[in-house]
């Protein structure tokens, strides 16, 4: 029992000591104002974090609007009301898979990035030189990272919802004969924009904060070994996932948890 | 009382590093257990010792990467253990370091990697940049390497970029960490010549981190060796030639089995095939 008792002790220990030194990155990193000379750095880190990250993005988004178009109107056919998919497949979107999604996303293609590069910059020294030269990586390496993560991923899950909506309409209208009508007008009515699109985007910034925060710390936190980098990295992806989803439920139930 | 203080003041100006009780564990392993040393200025100073005796650690605990548990690490007359991290990198302007990986930057080239720290830390015009490390590549023989990617680079390559990128800034102190591990003859021999070259005509103090004893006793001017956590010679390389301790002699000579044995300690070999009598 004792024993029981001083691991899980030395457990806590060590996990406040992480979130420590997490919470001592991310201030020392964002600490002050950016220079005119970090303004190239950021631009690409939009461009490895951001614009790379687009494709994948695209593709799901395309993919899972016309999905969710077609298990929709399979089942609101039955009832006759598939004038109602254009509105389900925005709410959806807009609500839960935009922010949700697009962050799984990123958490796989850019945060694995983010810590894998970040790690093998610490094996290979290359931090270790930087400092050497007085230049300060959390400034210099850190820093571009983390705003890039918290401006890229709202407007990739912008563009999630908007080629998901696109792809669902193409899938209800132009393919099972939806009333185009119905479907759009149906959406416009139906969605509002502080209600979903606000709260989605608000999803979104948490997501982009979480996931960043928690890739490039992996990364400056690694173990210098190649096994290091590999278990940082599976840790990046395995950790963001529960966050996003644990703060996900949460943050809905804040946002729209007036259930009756 | 004056005359310590003048003492001490005059030991600062001879001396560019002094190290005093230097304390420093990691985990239950003692790695320095009360270490003093002094590093003169614009001499080579070499620090040996067996694998595993903290040479790194030492470098990096004065580059100010690693802090003690006890002790005071005087460069230039500044505690290094007390700096804040602002200062500590001002300081580091002052120091360049050679890593044993090298450390180049993958994803800039030669001519970027050695660009870096004057581009970060001046407002030289670009003119003025190419030229700066046009004439630091030159003194590493690899001006004509401008344009090759680190990944392009032979290990011997790499680490003499990694030492013009050292320079570019012209430091008053160079550290090298092992630099000849891993390198064939012709690569250590230009590293040799150039570590030497550099301390000569840039006026330079270095500190060389080592176990390759051949190749440092050619160039280093005094020589520390390590182990258990303490200096237990020192002294420039014929003094330790000569050195009367069977211990320093099994190091300098490279011998397998002396004082430290060549098998780690184990039951007698005819227990272990035979079994217990």
């Amino acid at each position: 029992m004792l024993r029981f008792l001083r691991v899980l002790g030395q457990e806590a220990l060590e996990s406040l000591q992480t979130l420590g030194r997490a919470s001592t990155l991310w201030v020392l990193a964002l600490w002050g104002l950016p220079k005119a000379a970090d303004v190239p750095l950021a631009i690409k880190q939009f461009y490895n974090v951001g614009v790379l990250s687009m494709v994948i993005v695209s593709l799901s988004a395309f993919s899972i609007g016309a999905v969710i178009s077609l298990q929709f109107y399979t089942q609101l056919v039955r009832f006759g009301a598939e004038s109602t998919v254009g509105l389900g497949l925005a709410l959806t979107v807009l609500r839960e898979l935009g922010p949700v999604v697009t962050a799984l996303l990123f958490a796989g293609r850019a945060g694995s990035a983010i810590t894998a590069e970040i790690g093998l910059m610490k094996t290979t020294e290359q931090l270790s030189s930087m400092e050497m030269m007085g230049v300060d990586p959390l400034h210099r390496i850190v820093a571009p990272r983390l705003w890039a993560g918290f401006f890229c991923l709202p407007l990739l899950t912008l563009i999630f919802c908007v080629i998901a909506i696109y792809g669902g309409a193409l899938v209800a209208v132009d393919w099972l004969g939806v009333d185009s009508g119905s479907f759009w007008y149906g959406m416009r009515d139906g969605v509002q924009i502080g209600r979903d699109i606000g709260n989605g985007m608000i999803k979104a910034v948490i997501f982009a904060v979480l996931v960043t925060w928690i890739a490039v710390f992996q990364g400056y936190d690694t173990v210098p070994t190649a096994e290091g980098i590999g278990e940082a990295t599976t840790r990046t992806v395995v950790y963001s996932s529960i966050a996003i989803l644990a703060f996900d439920f949460v943050l809905t139930l804040v946002m729209f948890g007036d259930f009756k | 009382m004056s005359e310590t203080s003048s003492e001490s003041r005059s030991e600062t100006q001879s001396n560019l590093i002094q190290v005093r009780d230097l304390f420093y564990a990691r985990g239950e392993r003692v790695i320095f257990n009360g270490l003093n040393l002094d590093i003169p200025r614009g001499e080579i100073t070499a620090i040996m010792g067996p694998s595993g005796t903290g040479k790194t650690t030492l470098l990096r605990i004065i580059g100010g990467q690693v802090k003690p548990d006890h002790g005071q690490v005087l460069v230039d007359g500044q505690d290094v253990c007390k700096l804040s991290r602002r200062d500590l990198l001002e300081l580091r302007r002052g120091m360049g370091m050679l890593f044993q990986s090298s450390a180049l930057f993958t994803d800039l080239n030669v001519y970027e990697n050695v660009a870096f720290p004057l581009r970060v830390h001046t407002n030289l015009e670009e003119r003025l940049v190419r030229n700066i490390v046009l004439m630091k590549l030159n003194s590493v023989g690899l001006r004509g390497a401008r344009d090759l990617l680190p990944s392009q680079l032979s290990g011997g390559m790499a680490r003499r970029v990694a030492l013009a990128r050292a320079i570019a800034l012209d430091p008053s102190l160079i550290m090298y960490d092992e630099p000849f591990t891993g390198q064939d003859p012709i690569a250590m021999g230009v590293l040799l010549t150039l570590i030497k070259g550099l301390n000569d005509t840039l006026g330079l103090t270095s500190l060389l981190v080592s176990h390759d004893i051949h190749e440092t006793v050619t160039i280093a001017d005094k020589i520390y060796v390590i182990a258990d956590g303490e200096v237990v010679a020192n002294g420039s390389p014929a003094v330790l030639k000569n050195h009367s301790s069977a211990r320093i002699q099994q190091f300098m000579n490279g011998s397998p089995d002396g004082p430290v044995p060549f098998h780690y300690p184990a039951d007698e070999l005819e227990y272990d095939l035979l079994g217990a009598p």
